[in-house]
């Protein structure tokens, strides 16, 4: 049983991966451009926000949930954070502020959704709506401008010729990954999105995870929020609107279900690196800006078709993942 | 119990919020109660530039002792059209609109027109409905404005690009044909990239950076924003390539009259929201007294440089 949830963590991204190798290959062959070191750096750069905000839908996905507050929980956390960075305190502690406020908003989240029997799609629209006006009364609607230049290096710095986002991103995906795969709440968060009632009666702590899964999405949305600030060296109430659907294109495209139970962040990251591509491609191509969205969709609905085609049937997933003979119990339950 | 003790905390919740909004809504109406309710709906106060139109509106009617009875749209027509309902169930003498999008605020116009009240468009127009004057700056002639400048500064040679922005909308067309028709009559300037960002600075972060990947001699850029250019000049630092670069914007909000000052970007066309709000307010209080106003009121446009940016 062991390898059988080993096999199902690490994923099956070969069709994923041929159609970004595909289209990174067309790409390099259309425009000299694009296969330049610093062109794929500025890639994978632009891909960094909307890839930390898609690690924790991933999670929150798994569980069977959705985040659609991400976007606005950005926007508060990035204009509460300018305004604690342009106070006398020093600069790791606005980092610690706007993080805590994150995972703040997301255990509220989690609450709401367990405690209030609220759906999460509904719960963590009225988190996205709440947060939104609270960005935007905070910072009477202006942007802040004018941080302290070591926050700015969040983003300007590298290391070993890699910006630091990057980095960022490589510790939260390879911690992500561990979580997901070798820890106890890694093995719940995939239970209780295959079925919630079983994992409870199987002495799953169920509400614990939920809860684990909304908070670490909230807090990344906040990493996500500083990247963006250090990367634009201002923080806009607005900011971060409608991210929270690129952050759930590149789960799904990522081969989540978002039904729970399947998906991991290898997948994830290469879908949220696929969608920078696009955009980068568009723009580096000097496409019009009324086919761009065209071609937009139909890459994303290329690439979902792809990964399909490559992936047995949910159901089958979920008896590979737990053996045949829990298999068989898990579908005796209300879902699957 | 727990139910009883949600209840209550919901109620104090609501009561919390509802009540200084109630309050506040008094303290204005003490102001004088015979002078005429002027309504005025704005698209989204999520944008500087509208809040500084209608801070402009507010000093205005604060002026001249009428009350200003202000909503916000959010950039939602479903919300402009009951904000607006709500405004005509008060009262209103007269409506200044601030339309989220032209087409769909007609429907809108036509309910204030058979309530008989007159109705007043700033900054974008109304496809439908009577309106009696429409206060607006000349959008294309800021975009000619801001490509003779870019022209003049690169010598009138080389290669430029523009940040578009939200496909479609009035203010990217208007402003991308004024750009276009000055660039067009230019035969050694060439026009190289011309890429939406969608008024948005991250997005001009984005898209400016990938451009700079293809365009390696890129003499200058104009923005149909100033949210696009300043995102634009944060990708050619890190690129290091700002100092070989002439950076147009529009709208003159803040931050870019700072970067103006700081000599990071060049020059930004002046709109004048808060004219424009004062204007709003001026022209429905002229009309209401009964004197003539023309239908179309062009506001001045201007360009910001380094020269007269201390004016702003």
């Amino acid at each position: 049983m062991k390898s059988s949830f080993k096999n199902h963590r690490q994923g099956h991204h070969f069709g994923l991966l041929c159609a970004v190798l595909f289209l990174a290959a067309l790409l390099s062959l259309l425009s000299p451009q694009f296969l330049t070191t610093r062109n794929i750096l500025n890639l994978l750069l632009q891909s960094s926000v909307n890839a930390l905000l898609a690690a924790g839908m991933t999670l929150v996905i798994i569980t069977g949930g959705i985040d659609l507050s991400v976007g606005s929980i950005l926007g508060l956390t990035a204009v509460v954070t300018a305004g604690i960075l342009q106070s006398p305190l020093p600069v790791p502690g606005a980092i610690l502020g706007g993080l805590a406020l994150g995972a703040g908003l997301g255990i509220a989240n989690g609450l709401v959704v367990i405690k209030g029997k609220i759906p999460p799609f509904i719960a963590t629209l009225g988190m996205m709506t709440l947060s939104r006006g609270l960005a935007l009364s905070l910072s009477g609607g202006r942007p802040v401008t004018g941080l302290p230049r070591e926050f700015l290096l969040l983003a300007s710095s590298s290391v070993l010729g890699i910006p630091t986002p990057l980095w960022i991103v490589a510790a939260v995906y390879l911690a992500g990954t561990f979580l997901l795969a070798r820890t106890n709440l890694g093995r719940y968060i995939y239970a209780v999105g295959n079925n919630m009632k079983a994992s409870r009666y199987a002495g799953c702590p169920v509400p614990t995870t939920i809860i684990t899964a909304y908070t670490l999405s909230g807090m990344l949305a906040a990493l996500a929020g500083m990247v963006l600030v250090a990367r634009l060296d201002s923080a806009q109430p607005v900011m971060g609107a409608g991210y929270e659907l690129n952050a759930i294109a590149a789960v799904v495209v990522g081969g989540a279900a978002l039904s729970g139970g399947t998906g991991n962040l290898g997948g994830t990251l290469l879908g949220a690196i696929m969608m920078a591509m696009i955009t980068n491609a568009i723009n580096i191509l000097n496409i019009s800006p009324f086919y761009a969205q065209i071609l937009q969709g139909v890459v994303i609905l290329a690439a979902l078709f792809v990964h399909s085609a490559g992936k047995s049937p949910s159901r089958s997933c979920i008896t590979r993942h737990y053996g045949p003979g829990r298999g068989q119990k898990f579908q005796g339950g209300e879902e699957v | 119990m727990k139910r009883t003790v949600l209840c209550i905390l919901v109620t104090a919740l609501m009561g919390g919020l509802v009540l200084p909004a109630a309050a506040a809504g008094r303290g204005e109406k003490e102001a004088d109660s015979t002078a005429p309710v002027l309504g005025l709906s704005v698209s989204t106060l999520n944008n500087m530039f509208f809040v500084t139109l209608r801070d402009g509106a507010q000093e205005a009617a604060r002026e001249l002792g009428v009350q200003l009875l202000v909503v916000d749209s959010q950039d939602d027509p479903t919300r402009e059209a009951s904000n607006i309902q709500d405004l005509l169930q008060r009262g209103v003498s007269a409506l200044l609109i601030n339309p989220t999008d032209s087409d769909a605020i007609a429907p809108s116009v036509h309910r204030a027109n058979q309530s008989g009240v007159p109705v007043f468009t700033i900054d974008r127009g109304a496809h439908g409905g009577t309106v009696v004057s429409h206060i607006a700056s000349d959008n294309v002639a800021g975009g000619s404005l801001a490509a003779e400048y870019l022209l003049q500064k690169i010598g009138g040679t080389g290669e430029i690009a523009e940040l578009q922005g939200i496909p479609g909308t009035s203010a990217a067309r208007d402003r991308g044909a004024g750009f276009n028709s000055v660039v067009s009559g230019s035969a050694h300037v060439r026009l190289v990239a011309a890429q939406t960002a969608n008024f948005n600075r991250t997005e001009g972060l984005d898209v400016f950076q990938n451009i700079l990947q293809a365009q390696t001699n890129l003499k200058g850029v104009f923005a149909h924003n100033d949210e696009m250019i300043l995102g634009a000049i944060q990708a050619a630092e890190a690129a290091g390539r700002a100092r070989d670069m002439i950076f147009v914007g529009f709208d003159a909000v803040e931050d870019a009259l700072t970067a103006v000052a700081d000599g990071k970007l060049h020059a930004t066309v002046a709109q004048k929201p808060a004219e424009m709000g004062r204007l709003g307010v001026i022209t429905a209080l002229n009309y209401l007294a009964g004197k003539p106003v023309e239908s179309s009121i062009p506001v001045d446009l201007q360009l910001v440089t380094a020269e007269n940016v201390d004016h702003f």
